[in-house]
Order: structure tokens, then sequence, then C-alpha cells
């Protein structure tokens, strides 16, 4: 008798195509990619056997534009039209950047982020992002052998909402379909928990180059359970070159450099950094433009004592993430270093005394990010293996909450959330005759609105007019999978709907994105047109996938007709996918996408209702 | 097509709109079997959850967010006992919130002055350890309140009484909440 084949929604019933999927670790030194071949996730190199890519982009007059190590070369001869750590800016203003003053950009204040002005116009920080996760995407297709399915892109776990929709804006700019935005430390538990099949409360110290995150996970029969996360989006080994670079100038007493000294010192203050790695000091000798010469040496001791405030406003953090998780240092089973930064020894000693343990740091830390995205990814894309089936339940690192009377924040949703998740609040009127109530959201966790960041503003129109107080309206947040907030206000008398996605306010709009990618493709019309082609494809492929998937495992929870209609539509898919016709495609998917719908809230619910009886799928 | 199934796209209406305590099977009451309730929501996350459904057509993906969301709704409340005993109070028509802070107790009203006032001196001496043993005894008298309701909610049915004490087990908490953010304060 033929053993019937159930598959967990996911996961793939063989034989079927392997999609390919990538992870990205978008840094803001360096940037990697990774993929799972044959079943073991590896960080994908560059033609000549490098695995990162400097996080450098360097626009030319000519229209071209060098990402990686060359513009990284050239930074010091062009420092204007050279952007370096422009993750820093993603989601930002003016007004939010540290060090403005030294650094040899031309900011513009535009509204919601800031642009870099460079001999081709004002780029925004999601452009300059999009010019080096592209180059990432198209290595990962020659190396893989084809077009990507998708992506998992990490971001840092504290960035905000502003900074999450900047870099999920930079991937589809790039050409990539985002499957999820990854919290870095996570991803790093993911890569570390499945190598060494850890179980109990561990800490992931991720300390990159211009962000700090600390997660506190409780890892229990592959779930990875997120209990609370903390961090300062604006602190990284950036500052130690910082610290270094101030120190140089001082003690070679010279006046303030140009822009080209400028650059030349910050690479030197950073290779005096790395070299203290592994040596107890390091010469720094230079000779500037200026005609001034830089001829210092550096000990480890002196280095540790000049950014030792820097290493301990990584533990205030810390401290925080603990509380919040409920838990004590001796709780902490094992501590996860993860970012190039951790490599100083200041930083291994801080963390090790704070925890009283020392530190895991068997991973590299500058590929277990990428290493666990490209994990995650894979199982996003639909290759989860047979008994793979771990869980990854994350949360949100800031409180979301709307500005009431006198300037206050109400919070809505605290911080440390499991998502995805919703909450409503209700509120009224306050004038007699009232007919538009304004709603401004903010993140943070502050009392004052001024102390928050605002993500949107938007207003809810014509309520009928009642006395002040009679009107009753609904404000309800839901925060997807990927942290990503959506907001609706609703009158709840008259059902009138206001409803946002909060991410306009940042400053680049759907529209502008799509200007973006349009203007991307303007010299090369045939390969926007091969593009969009090549990404329906891929689309309607996992449909067909996903759907037979789905019809293997619980084809029963349809009747004879139903089932015909499902299968009419996908052999009207398949015949499609042998031409070339993206509109008729697109139509297509859209008519099986349509007769699968109740399928899927029935297999929805067979799924809940196996796992609430207990009888989940391994014991059946 | 079956006349009761579900619109398309809307999560099955009566699985969807059962109580958090028939969502994740376990009977109606206070005391709870912590590693039940976990692992229910485990399991539960395992069915629904989005990075299961990733590459799922858009209807499954919305329904996933939709019941993921609930589940981890359902958790939340569940999990605290605090909460837990509000939404048991809630099942049975009781709005805890509706009664306010003037039905309680004499001595509850001193001890929150007392409360109150270790907090304030704990924070204007910037004394992390006066703080901690604050944090002890609210850690005690919570437990106390959660032993009682254990009586009150399973055993005696006294919802008036209850109410009285999850009014009690807020104010512990909320000052707990104060006393986190006066060591934040402290930290930097």
């Amino acid at each position: 008798m033929a053993l019937l084949q159930i598959a967990e929604p996911g996961e793939s019933t063989a034989p079927h195509q392997h999609r390919l999927a990538a992870g990205i670790d978008l840094g803001t030194t360096n940037s990697l990619v990774a993929s799972v071949r044959n079943g073991v996730p590896l960080v994908l190199n560059d033609e000549h056997g490098r695995a990162l890519l400097p996080s450098v982009v360097r626009y030319l007059a000519d229209g071209t534009a060098v990402v990686g190590h060359a513009a990284r070369a050239a930074q010091a001869q062009d420092p204007r039209n050279t952007i370096a750590s422009v993750k820093r800016f993603m989601g930002r203003g003016v007004a939010d950047v540290a060090h403005v003053e030294s650094m040899p950009y031309v900011f513009e204040d535009a509204p919601g982020m800031v642009r870099l002005r460079t001999a081709q116009g004002a780029k925004s920080p999601v452009e300059v992002s999009a010019d080096i996760l592209r180059v990432l995407r198209e290595r990962a297709e020659a190396s893989l052998g084809g077009p990507l399915t998708g992506a998992v892109i990490t971001v840092p776990a504290y960035f905000d909402d502003a900074q999450r929709q900047a870099t999920k804006d930079a991937a589809r700019l790039a050409g990539l379909d985002v499957l999820r935005l990854l919290n870095e430390p996570t991803a790093a538990a993911i890569a570390y928990g499945l190598d060494n099949a850890s179980e109990g409360i561990y800490a992931v110290y991720d300390l990159g180059g211009g962000t700090f995150d600390i997660s506190i996970l409780k890892l229990s029969r592959g779930v990875f359970e997120v209990l609370a996360t903390s961090g300062d989006a604006a602190l990284g080994g950036d500052d130690f070159d910082h610290r270094v670079y101030c120190w140089l100038i001082e003690a070679s007493r010279i006046g303030p450099p140009s822009l080209e000294d400028m650059r030349s010192l910050y690479m030197e203050a950073r290779r005096a950094k790395e070299a203290l790695s592994g040596a107890d000091d390091v010469h720094v000798g230079l000779k500037l433009s200026s005609g001034d010469e830089i001829d210092v040496r550096l000990t480890r001791e002196a280095f540790a004592a000049m950014t030792k405030t820097l290493v301990d406003k990584t533990l205030v953090p810390t401290r925080k993430a603990l509380r919040d998780a409920g838990l004590s240092v001796e709780d902490v089973k094992g501590v996860v270093m993860v970012g190039g930064a951790t490599r100083m020894p200041q930083v291994q000693r801080a963390v090790g005394e704070f925890f009283g343990q020392v530190p895991l740091t068997n991973l590299d830390p500058d590929k277990v990010v990428a290493i666990g995205a490209a994990i995650q990814a894979n199982v996003l894309a639909g290759n989860r293996a047979a008994g793979e089936d771990w869980l990854l339940l994350d949360v949100i690192p800031l409180s979301l909450g709307l500005e009431t009377m006198g300037g206050l924040v109400e919070k809505i949703i605290p911080r440390n959330s499991t998502i995805p998740t919703a909450r409503a609040q209700e509120f009224t009127t306050y004038r007699d005759g009232q007919t538009a109530m304004a709603v401004h959201v903010l993140q943070g966790e502050r009392e004052r609105v001024t102390d928050c960041r605002s993500l949107a503003r938007f207003e809810l129109r014509g309520i009928p007019p009642m006395v002040a107080g009679a009107a009753r309206i609904r404000v309800s947040f839901q925060v997807d999978a990927d942290g990503l907030l959506a907001v609706s206000a609703r009158e709840l008398g008259t059902g009138i709907e206001a409803r946002i996605e909060v991410k306009p306010s940042y400053g680049l709009g759907d529209d502008e994105v799509a200007r973006m990618l349009r203007d991307g493709f303007d010299h090369v019309q045939d390969d926007i047109a091969a593009r969009a082609l090549a990404e329906q494809k891929v689309d309607a492929t996992r449909l067909i996938d996903a759907t037979q998937t789905a019809l293997a495992a619980d084809g029963d929870l349809l009747d004879g007709a139903e089932r015909a209609a499902v299968d009419t539509a996908v052999r009207a898919l398949v015949e499609v996918l042998e031409g070339d016709d993206t509109a008729a495609l697109r139509a297509a998917v859209e008519v099986l996408g349509r007769a699968t719908d109740e399928f899927a809230a029935r297999r929805m619910n067979r799924g809940i209702q196996r796992a609430l009886s207990g009888r989940s799928i391994e014991s059946l | 097509m079956n006349p009761d199934a579900p619109a398309p796209g809307l999560p099955d209406a009566e699985l969807f709109s059962r109580d958090h305590f028939e969502l994740f099977a376990l009977p109606r009451r206070f005391v709870i079997d912590d590693r039940s309730l976990e692992s229910r929501y485990h399991e539960l996350q395992s069915s629904v959850h989005p990075d299961r459904h990733a590459s799922s057509p858009e209807a499954e993906r919305r329904l996933s967010m939709q019941w993921s969301t609930r589940i981890n709704e359902a958790y939340r409340l569940l999990r605290t006992p605090l909460t837990r005993a509000r939404y048991l109070l809630e099942l049975d028509g009781v709005d805890v919130a509706a009664e306010n802070n003037t039905a309680m107790p004499a001595d509850f009203l001193m001890q929150q002055m007392e409360w109150r006032e270790a907090l304030d001196e704990a924070r204007d001496a910037r004394d992390a350890g006066a703080l901690d043993e604050l944090a002890r005894m609210l850690r005690h008298a919570r437990r106390d309140a959660e032993e009682l309701l254990v009586r009150q909610l399973d055993a005696e049915h006294d919802t008036v009484g209850a109410a009285a004490t999850v009014r009690r087990m807020m104010f512990i908490a909320r000052l707990a909440e104060d006393i986190a953010e006066a060591h934040e304060t402290l930290d930097n």
C-alpha cells in the first residue's frame, strides 16, 4: 500500500525544482550574500574569491557607479562622490546623523530622508543601498545559475519602521523580491543554534560598523523565540574609528584637514583599530596633502581607554534587554558575538565581565548573519527539507503609539511584542460637531511626542457631527512579520474608513520607487521588459509549485467540481508559462490565485485544528 | 460549494472567534499549565506563522498573518497571570477597569503610598540597591495576589473579590514598570 505523503505548509514535496534564494547582510561597512546549496549554507564569493563587498559606492560623472573594493580605494581621491556607511542615513534626516561635520558629503535635507549630492545628482540612501544590493544579486545569480526567487535581507533589530521600510524599498529597487526582513541578531542565532543544537537562553551581542543590537532569545525544541531586543541604531565600529581619528588630529597638532586628508586619516584610523585586535601597539605614519606629517604610536591600552565610553554605552541596552526579558545574567547560557567590531579585545573583555562567562566567538562574526539569512531564505522560498521544522518568533524593538492631547504619546503596541501583532485603541472627539480627527503615529519609548520618531500623520474626515465625546474612533495598528506597521482608523458608528500604509511619509512613495526603477532602465528598454517577464515567470512557477504542494497535502478538502476548477487554472497557467506574454502570465496568475482562495482558508483551518487536537504532523 | 464555508480570504469565523482558552484547547481557569500553554503556542504558530506560508499565494499569506496575529495576542493574554485573570473576568462579563480605585481597601491604599514614597526616595538617592529591594517586595506582593486569585477564580468563583485583586495587581504592575524606568535612568 502506498503511504500518503503529508507535507507541512511550506514544506516541499519531492520531486520539485529547487528554488534559488539568497540571504543578504546589508552592512554598514561590508555586505555579503549567502545561499544554501545542497543543504549547506555558503557565503558566495566574487570572481576574485572575496566574500566581503565593501558597502561603498562611487558615482562617476559619466553615469556609471562603482561598487565595492574599487570604490573604497577611491575614497580619499574622490570623497564627495564616494559614499561609505550609507546605512547610517537610511530613513534618517540630516538632524539625525551624528558627526555630520566630519563627513565629506554634501547633504540635502529632503522630506523624510537626507539626500547626498554627487556627480550624478542627489542620491537617496535608498538608491545607494540599491546599488550595493544589485551587485550582490548579480553575484548570487551568476553563482547559482539563474534568477533568484527571493531574498531575505537583514536589518539591525533596533531599526525603526522608517529604516526598515527604506531597506525594503532599496531591495525592490535592486530587483529583489523580499521574502522577509530578518533581524541581524536573530539571523546569527539561527546560524549558531542550528549548528550547535543549542537549548536555553542565549544573548546575541551584535556590534557592527554602525549599529549595535542586543537580543535575548530562548531556544527550545527548534523554536527560536526572541524575548527582548534593544540596542543603539547609531553606535558601531565607525565610532571607534572616529575616536582614533580625533586622537590622531590632537596628538599630531594639525589643523582642520581637507576632505581628501580627512578620508586618508579615517582610513588610517580604521587600519590602526583593526591592527590592535592582533598587536599590542601600532604605528601610524602618514604624509598629508597639507604637508603635515603624522608619526605616532597607539597602544592597545590607550585605544581601550579612549573608547571605553563607547563600550560602556553598549552595556546600557544590554541591561535593558535583560530586564525586559525578566531575566538576569545568571540565566544566560551563552553569549554569541556578532559583527566585525566584536573582534576588538576590549569589547570581548567587557562583554565577558558583564555576563560572567567567555563569549562565543567560534563563528566568523562577519559571516554569521548572512549564513542565518541564507538558511531562512531557503526555507521561506519553499525548500524546507523534511524534518526541518524550526520556527522563528521575533519582536518589534520599539513601542508604537499615537499623539494624544497635550503632546503626549499613548502607547498602542509596546516594545518587544511578538510579531505579527495588532492592537486597536478607541478615541473620541473633544469638540462639539468635530468632523475630522488628526492621527499622528509615533515610535519610541518616551512620553513626549517631540522625543519620539514621527512615522506618519493622517486625517480621518467625514465624522458625522456629534457632541464632543460621542464619536467612537477606532485606530488599529497592524505590524507584519517584517516588523512593518500599517495603521487604519474608522468611525465605528458610520464605518467611514481612512486607511494608511505608514510608508509614504519617509519621502519615498511607491510612485517614486517606480520612477527610480524606470530611470534605472531607461537606456536599456529591453532589459526592463525581460526583467518583468523573468519575474512574472518566477512568480507563476512559485504559485504552481505552491498549489501542487497544497493539493498533494490537502486535496481532499475540495469536492470534484472545485478540484476541477483549480486544475483547469493550473493547466492554463502552465500553458502561458511556455510563452513570453507578461500580461497573459499576470492574468493567469490572478485566475489561479482566485481559484485557490477558498482552498487556502480551508487548509489554514485544518492546520489549526490539527495543532489544536495535538495531532501535529509528526505524530500522525 | 459548501454554503457554510467562510468567504474567500477570511478566517473561518467559528474557529477565529473562539475564546483564547478554546483556541489553545485549555480549560477555562486561572491555574494554567505553563508548559502546555507554551507547547500549544509553538504548535499553533508552526502551522499558521507567515514564515510557513511565505511562498504561498496572496490570500493564504494574508490569512496566515491574521491567524498568527490572533494567536500571538491570545498567548500574550494567557501567559501573564494578571492579563489572564482580567481576561477570565471579561469572559464573565466583569469589566475590571470600570470600577475605580476608591474601592480599594484602606490598608492597600496605605501600602501603595509607602511603596510610592520608597520609589521616590530610591530615585532621588540614585540607589539601585533600594530599587532592587522594592522590586523584590513587589514580586512577593504579586505572588500573594496570584495565590488569592487561584482561590477566588477557580474555587469560589468570587468575581467581585477577584476584580479587586486584579486591580491591586494592576497597581503593582504599574509600579514595577516605574521601577524599571528608574533603573534605566540610573543606567544612562
